[in-house]
């Protein structure tokens, strides 16, 4: 919406410069977005002028030579091209020293030979209209010599107000005023709606109309004026000018009536043909499905059961709200005139422009939701424009279906709940100036005030705390006090013990070297088949987008994978080697979730790791690239972190290698996998070289974690140690090794855990060497050799027995 | 013979004291306590003396021994040391080439970095954090909120819906702002409470200030008495946590559904005074104003406490303040990142300059 200053003055007594005005009306609740300018930056030096004489240019066909009085002592000669100047005009001057709207100035020139000391101005150059048809006819009372911005606004700053949804009373001119005069204490002129020449139409509906609402929620409030012997013309200069700093095109009179209303009051209106209504008859109604209009804009709507309609005769005329037809539009041959005040259901307005993708001045005015005696208002204010510019009669009666809205609200405003509320108090005397400034009325109680809402902020302020909140922001906030809040929750606060984990885990990766990414929720769908996804593989249950922004976003991302791979290919393709990086976030999957969530989310922490395990150096120059182990060890550095025990188990997932993947098992359950990207989908990233992979799901993970750690006595009864090789069939994992170490040395043995790995001649085709070292510990003792030596042979037995294995050397 | 010990403990003790490096002293020690020296013969001379003669004879050779072995050995440990120190002052490398293996730190992503750092000041006003789902339904997101069914943000042009999920106050969505869990902590947690909401939120928006995905932290605080005041204070006090201590908060009125009333919160500007930097030039960070927009909040909406009032929540007594800020917005200020394309490019040479 753009607020002209110079057309706000009429309603209010300006006095702050438009930054100030801005900054006011800021902190007041209502942003400025811009500060526009329209015009010519001054307008010094625009005068009224009289062509006294207009003849032929010696030496140009197109030229005329004029003899202008502009109020100086002598006549001065201009030298003008438009083909319909001529003597006896009044008109618009520009003298030499004049800024125009372009920045240029304004001096005196030669033309084909002749000086012309000015320039006679069409409206486009005053930015008023696109027409350049020629020069702008004044009316003749107006005096040679006249600064022209007392004919009409030719230089004006423009404000550029962000309304709240709330405030569909600012939606006008006259609302401006009324904060402003709240806000800064300037008096405001009273409406210019005040004087009705239909005043005494009331009552009774005007001959010639019927109007039939079928659906008083969706339409309120219908009015309706008739106006006969109308002259559908140009509106005069004023007019044009305050429309076009409002940005808007002056089109003919009727309908800049309307425009012009609507800026003012903030009530959009609608101009009929009268003769053009088939039948003589209105029908508010819904639309049927695939019925078909075509608005002012020339488009074919189809619309369907929801969309609000005005009809006649021959079917539907106007969009309820939203824009009028072309079937019963305003023309020249216009001679009577139907305007129509109506108030729709702003939920219903505001579906129906989204839904056929038309948002117009009108229908973003009802979508706030206008008051039902607004409507009057705006009949009123065009009915005395209507009677002045066009030469109309208005014929008897004012139709007026639905009438006034519900009876104002009355409210109590207690001084205590101020108080309570703000913190601060607010003098009983200050409140009730405040509001009665904003227009409401105010009588004494005995703990507050008693305040009625006034019509336009019926559906705004309902409440008290609504009152509350208009005398603070009048009031000014900047002198409210700081304090802080009494925490009486009984609840030391702080991150929860399973949020810490989540950091700690973070930390880990972190601390590995890993840089931590922040990808994109949304995925393409085509995530499934880069992914290697078999046609029923579970993490093709896709939560799907409705309406994404592209096709590229249109699902939620099923594993945090893609968006790794995405981001290591970002950087891959800037010339990185390799890669380690990882993500905390959300993952997505179809169907309701615990809790009752819409969809099953979790929280997932992935990593990859690709090229370089670290990055080379003079004294490390090949460093190992990275492979599963480098996975695995990420899985137990976080996990060892939180505390889980966990174990590797075989796994198959179609996007991993498959003989590199594994499952992350605890006792509750799958937490993860970890492993290395299968070759083809690392290829569909344009990766070349291993990828070493997790993923778990650490919202579960930092569930199952133990709360804290108890003690366990390691120091009074050390160890003791030995390292164990034993040579097994290469099918033999060294989980499998481990186990049956553990097993047959148990109780004592505490530890065992595999430190080297040989393949090779040495210890025979198709078996490999392990080598272990093994911790024998008793909780109340130090052990001996002797307490050892028969676990060992048991150790060895068991080896041999169940894993085909023998000790080495 | 006493004289004789006397003598050769004196040539003794100054050559001791001339010797110039370590070997020169074995070569003393070999030379005046060695089996073959001179003084250890006398020792075992002392034998042979007349007895009246050998205890007086006997000490001052003992003492003349035990003198010289001291001596040396303290010299001996002297040319040790600086010898030791010449050694490894001769064995040097070049301390400027970069430490190795290069196992360098990893970074925390800005974003992370923001969000941590927002929610330890939280934390440290006595505030919990929890988290929620961002697939939302319709209820949780706008009506419970207060949202007037008619309310923009409800447009198919700026919120994401879900295929097949639900009808109505059923219809699930991408939640557009962190405030539905504002509804599900009522809902589970009766007043007093006190608690940030982080998490990522979706609206339908793409060009330079606006990405589809961001980050959000809510907070709300409910208990009796609750003041905009008490808000004032908490926001204050989080501005100069996170933006320093000279920092002044302005709260401007303004319009949120579940705020009433609602105030807009601008932080006074940590890189110029009151608009101009120190060179006198306009601040761009700003634009002049010397303020800074950083977040929206006002007082809980009666009717989203009438909305949970069957879990202990009465509008009459209960008031509360609520706030949302954005995390991009935080760290873009504070950091000075001009674009919000960094945040999701995820180039490491972005990445490794933060957290
Ligand atoms: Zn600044």
């Amino acid at each position: 919406m753009r607020v002209p200053i110079d057309w706000l003055s009429e309603y209010v007594e300006i006095e702050l410069t438009p930054v100030e005005l801005s900054e006011r009306l800021a902190m007041t609740g209502t942003e400025v977005a811009r500060v526009l300018h329209h015009g010519p930056l001054s307008a010094d030096n625009f005068v009224v002028g009289k062509v006294l004489s207009a003849e032929q240019h010696p030496d140009a066909d197109r030229l005329r030579v004029c003899s202008v009085d502009t109020g100086d002592s002598e006549p001065r000669t201009i030298v003008c091209g438009a083909p319909n100047v001529a003597a006896g005009q009044t008109v618009s001057v520009a003298l030499p020293g004049a800024v125009m709207p372009d920045g240029t100035k304004l001096g005196e020139a030669k033309l084909r030979g002749i000086k012309s000391s000015g320039m006679i101005l069409a409206e486009d150059e005053l930015g008023i209209g696109g027409e350049h048809d020629g020069i702008m006819v004044l009316t003749d009372d107006l005096a040679a010599g006249t600064p022209l911005a007392g004919v009409f606004a030719v230089s004006s700053d423009v404000l550029e107000p962000e309304l709240t949804p709330n405030r569909g009373d600012c939606g006008g001119l006259y609302g401006i005023a009324r904060e402003l005069h709240a806000a800064t204490g300037a008096a405001l002129s009273a409406p210019p709606w005040s004087d009705d020449p239909g005043a005494s139409t009331l009552g009774s509906a005007p001959a010639g109309i019927s109007v039939t609402v079928d659906d008083a929620a969706l339409c309120p409030r219908f009015t309706a004026r008739i106006f006969e012997n109308v002259t559908v013309g140009r509106s005069p200069i004023w007019l044009k000018a305050r429309l076009a700093a409002a940005g808007q095109r002056s089109i003919s009179n009727v309908v800049d009536i309307t425009n012009y209303v609507m800026l003012v009051s903030g009530h959009p209106l609608h101009a009929f043909d009268l003769d053009r209504i088939a039948g003589g008859e209105l029908t508010v109604r819904a639309a049927r499905d695939g019925e078909k209009l075509t608005t002012l804009d020339g488009e074919e709507r189809t619309l369907d059961g929801d969309i609000c309609l005005i009809a006649d005769a021959d079917g539907p005329t106007s969009l309820a709200g939203v824009m009028g037809g072309s079937r019963s539009e305003v023309s020249d041959q216009t001679t009577s005139v139907l305007l129509e005040v109506a108030v729709w259901d702003g939920a219903n307005i505001n579906r129906t422009s989204t839904r056929l993708g038309l948002r117009s001045e009108a229908s973003s005015r009802f979508e706030k939701g206008l008051s039902p005696e607004g409507a009057l208002e705006a009949q009123a204010m065009a009915s005395a424009l209507m009677l002045e510019l066009t030469g109309a009669t208005l014929v008897d009666g004012t139709l007026d279906v639905g009438g006034d809205g519900p009876a104002a609200n009355v409210i109590r405003l207690r001084d205590a709940r101020i108080i309570s509320l703000l913190g601060t108090p607010i003098a009983r005397e200050r409140s009730q100036a405040i509001l009665e400034a904003l227009g409401f009325t105010v009588t004494a109680a005995d703990d507050g005030l008693d305040v009625t809402v006034p019509h336009w902020r019926r559906d705004d302020v309902t409440r008290e705390a609504d009152l509350i909140e208009e005398v603070a922001r009048i009031n000014g906030l900047e002198s409210l006090p700081a304090t802080l809040p009494l925490n009486r929750t009984g609840r030391a606060g702080g991150l929860s013990h399973q949020q810490r984990l989540v950091r700690r885990a973070e930390d880990v990766l972190v601390g590995r070297g890993l840089c931590e990414i922040v990808g994109w929720s949304f995925a393409d769908p085509q995530i499934c088949d880069r992914l290697l996804l078999d046609d029923d593989h579970p993490l093709r249950a896709l939560v799907v987008i409705e309406n994404p922004m592209s096709s590229a976003q249109s699902v939620m991302r099923p594993s945090i994978l893609p968006s790794l791979l995405d981001a290591a290919a970002y950087n891959m393709a800037r010339g990185a080697e390799g890669c380690a990086l990882f993500e905390s976030g959300s993952v997505y999957r179809a169907g309701r979730g615990d809790d009752g969530m819409a969809a099953s989310e979790h929280h997932g922490l992935g990593a990859i790791v690709t090229g370089p395990v670290r990055e080379p150096s003079w004294a490390d120059a090949q460093p190992p690239a990275a492979r599963i182990e480098t996975a695995h060890a990420l899985v137990s550095s976080v996990l060892g972190a939180l505390g889980v025990d966990w174990q590797v188990e075989d796994g198959e997932l179609p996007f991993l290698h498959p003989g590199r993947t594994a499952m992350i098992r605890t006792a509750e359950g799958l937490l993860g996998w970890f492993g290395e990207v299968h070759p083809a989908v690392a290829a569909s990233w344009e990766i070349t070289q291993p990828i070493a992979a997790l993923a778990i799901d650490i919202g579960r993970a930092a569930a199952q974690a133990p709360s804290h750690s108890i003690f366990t006595d390691l120091t009074s009864f050390p160890p003791l140690r030995e390292d164990l090789a034993v040579i097994v069939p290469a099918a033999v994992t060294a989980a499998s090794v481990v186990a049956c170490v553990t097993a047959a040395g148990s109780p004592l043995v505490s530890r065992a855990e595999v430190f080297d790995v040989y393949s090779g001649e040495q210890v025979g085709e198709g078996r490999v060497s392990l080598a272990l070292h093994v911790d024998y510990s008793a909780g109340d003792r130090t052990l001996s050799d002797e307490d050892v030596a028969p676990l060992r042979e048991k150790i060895v037995a068991a080896l041999k027995v169940e894993l085909d294995g023998e000790l080495r050397g | 013979m006493i004289e004789r010990v006397t003598e050769i403990q004196k040539q003794a003790e100054a050559e001791i004291a001339a010797a110039s490096s370590s070997a020169a002293l074995e070569e003393l020690r070999v030379q005046y306590l060695g089996r073959k020296a001179e003084l250890p013969q006398l020792l075992r001379d002392v034998a042979q003396l007349p007895p009246e003669q050998r205890g007086e004879a006997g000490r001052t050779a003992n003492q003349a021994r035990q003198t010289l072995e001291v001596m040396i050995e303290t010299a001996a440990a002297r040319f040790e040391a600086d010898e030791l120190s010449a050694a490894l002052a001769d064995d040097n490398v070049d301390i400027t080439l970069p430490g190795s293996p290069a196992e360098s730190c990893g970074h925390h992503h800005l974003l992370t970095a923001t969000r941590r750092e927002i929610e330890d000041v939280f934390c440290g006003l006595g505030y919990s954090v929890v988290e929620g789902p961002e697939v939302e339904t319709v209820h949780y997101n706008f009506d419970a909120l207060n949202h007037d069914p008619a309310h923009p943000a409800r447009a198919r042009s700026d919120t994401f819906y879900i295929e097949g999920g639900g009808e109505g106050s059923e219809q699930t969505l991408l939640r557009t702002h962190t405030s539905p869990m504002q509804i599900r902590i009522m809902e589970q947690t009766p007043p007093p409470i006190a608690l940030i909401v982080p998490g990522r939120v979706f609206r339908r928006d793409s060009d330079a200030t606006h990405t589809p995905q961001f980050h959000q932290i809510e907070g709300l605080l409910v208990d009796e008495g609750v003041t905009l005041a008490d808000l004032k204070g908490t926001l204050l006090a989080f501005a100069r946590a996170i933006f320093g201590a000279d920092r002044e908060l302005r709260l401007r009125p303004h319009f949120f559904p579940f705020t009433e009333p609602s105030v807009e919160v601008d932080v006074s500007c940590f890189m110029c005074e009151k608009g101009a930097t120190s060179g006198g030039e306009r601040c761009s960070l700003c634009k002049g104003t010397g303020w800074l927009e950083v977040l929206g909040s006002g007082m809980v909406d009666p009717n989203v406490f009438a909305a949970v009032s069957e879990h202990g929540y009465d509008p009459d007594t209960h008031q509360g303040f609520a706030f949302g800020l954005g995390i991009e917005r935080i760290a873009m200020l504070k950091h000075g990142v001009p674009d919000l394309r960094f945040f999701y490019e995820n180039d490491l040479r972005f990445l490794r300059q933060f957290g």
